[in-house]
């Protein structure tokens, strides 16, 4: 899933200093699965700014409404009541959410309620990991489905650093080390085989490097 | 911290003009556990043990239950001061949900400062339910903390924003 962070109340309130009728939306995805822009997170939000705007004496119209998924105009739709009536939108969705959601109305700000920060899974109770980069070439069938590309902080292909512990990374002593997970991981699936093979330099070109990028499916296009 | 929420500037919030109003008292809503709590302070009505009536007592199953919206909308609204009680740690019927209660309580007295609330209005206490005496000193603690910072700053402005 997509993982995010909350905005600071501060920097909430500062988004939308002027703006007399806001609009919050929750996305009902990932940000709700990361606690951080699903219902019950956009009605925390809304208390606070509430309060907030109240003590400096300006007052607010907020609504909020929290919707299935922010990066689908299918879902966007249900919006157009509630944003027509506002002068500004707060999304509580990843970076995604915003933009498409900025694109569905052209003539309302549009502002970023979180933090947006990776694909990643959850460790155990608010706690996430990065997992993937989305380089758009998976290696993971190489490396026993642990990405170096993502989880060595060196990005190395071809075996751990000089500079690591026996089981952590030199870059961060809490992070573990790549390159022990995918040696005792091959070694469990009796793969070990596969680190005799030299990983030639990634292909770069699949991956964000030359700018946002398209997937195009012709046989589900109509 | 900007400088709309500076500590002075949120000290003028916090005595504003109700201050001025001597026949103010403060408004104290108490939640309390079914298992500790409720019953400390039903024993100390049994042992006629008095506190002052500015506290309202709101009976929880636990003070798990209490979410965090339920907190924030009481000071939104104007509550002076909250006091979550819930039973001693380690001691929950619920075996946890007093610690929940500690962290959601703790992250909204962050909001409250950040906010320019005060911290000190919101406050959570662990006790027995035979421990009328602590029941009876927290609700004097926080009734004199509260009457000392004055009324909420959000109490007895104009209300023009939607319930939304």
């Amino acid at each position: 899933m997509i993982v995010a962070s909350p905005k600071s109340i501060t920097e909430l309130k500062n988004l939308i200093a002027g703006h007399k009728k806001v609009l919050f939306v929750g996305c009902g995805t990932c940000v709700t699965v990361c606690l951080a822009g699903g219902e019950r997170e956009v009605g925390i939000a809304s208390y606070a700014v509430r309060m907030a705007r109240r003590l400096a004496n300006e007052p607010i119209e907020l609504t909020q409404q929290t919707i299935e998924r922010q990066c689908e105009n299918e879902f966007i739709k249900d919006l157009a009541e509630a944003a027509a009536d506002a002068d500004a939108i707060v999304s509580f969705g990843c970076g995604v959410g915003v933009q498409t959601i900025a694109e569905r109305f052209p003539d309302k700000p549009v502002y970023a309620g979180l933090n947006t920060q990776f694909m990643g899974t959850l460790e155990e109770q608010a706690v996430w990991t990065e997992k993937c980069l989305g380089c758009g070439d998976c290696m993971l069938a190489q490396f026993g489905g642990i990405c170096p590309v993502t989880r060595c902080a060196k990005r190395l292909l071809n075996g751990p650093c000089g500079g690591s512990t026996e089981t952590h990374c030199e870059v961060d002593e809490d992070r573990p080390c790549a390159w022990q997970l995918i040696y005792t991981r091959l070694k469990n699936i009796d793969q070990l085989d596969r680190l005799d093979e030299i990983v030639p330099a990634k292909d770069w070109s699949t991956s964000w490097h030359s700018g946002a990028r398209r997937v195009v499916r012709k046989e589900h296009r109509v | 911290m900007t400088p709309e929420m500076t500590p002075s500037a949120t000290t003028t919030m916090m005595t504003g003009s109700a201050a001025a109003d001597p026949a103010w008292e403060p408004e104290i809503i108490a939640f309390c556990c079914n298992y500790c709590a409720y019953a400390a302070a039903d024993l100390a009505g049994s042992k006629r043990m008095q506190y002052p009536t500015n506290v309202r007592i709101i009976h929880t199953p636990c003070t798990g239950k209490i979410e965090m919206e339920h907190i924030l909308d009481a000071f939104l609204k104007g509550i002076d001061g909250i006091l979550v009680a819930g039973c001693l740690e380690g001691g929950c019927h619920f075996l946890e949900g007093n610690l929940r209660a500690r962290k959601r309580t703790d992250r909204i007295r962050e909001m409250l400062a950040e906010i320019g609330v005060g911290q000190e209005r919101l406050r959570m206490v662990n006790l027995s339910a035979a421990e009328a005496p602590t029941f009876v000193r927290s609700v004097h603690e926080m009734v004199n903390t509260v009457r000392a910072l004055g009324p909420s700053p959000l109490k007895d402005t104009q209300h023009l924003e939607s319930e939304g």
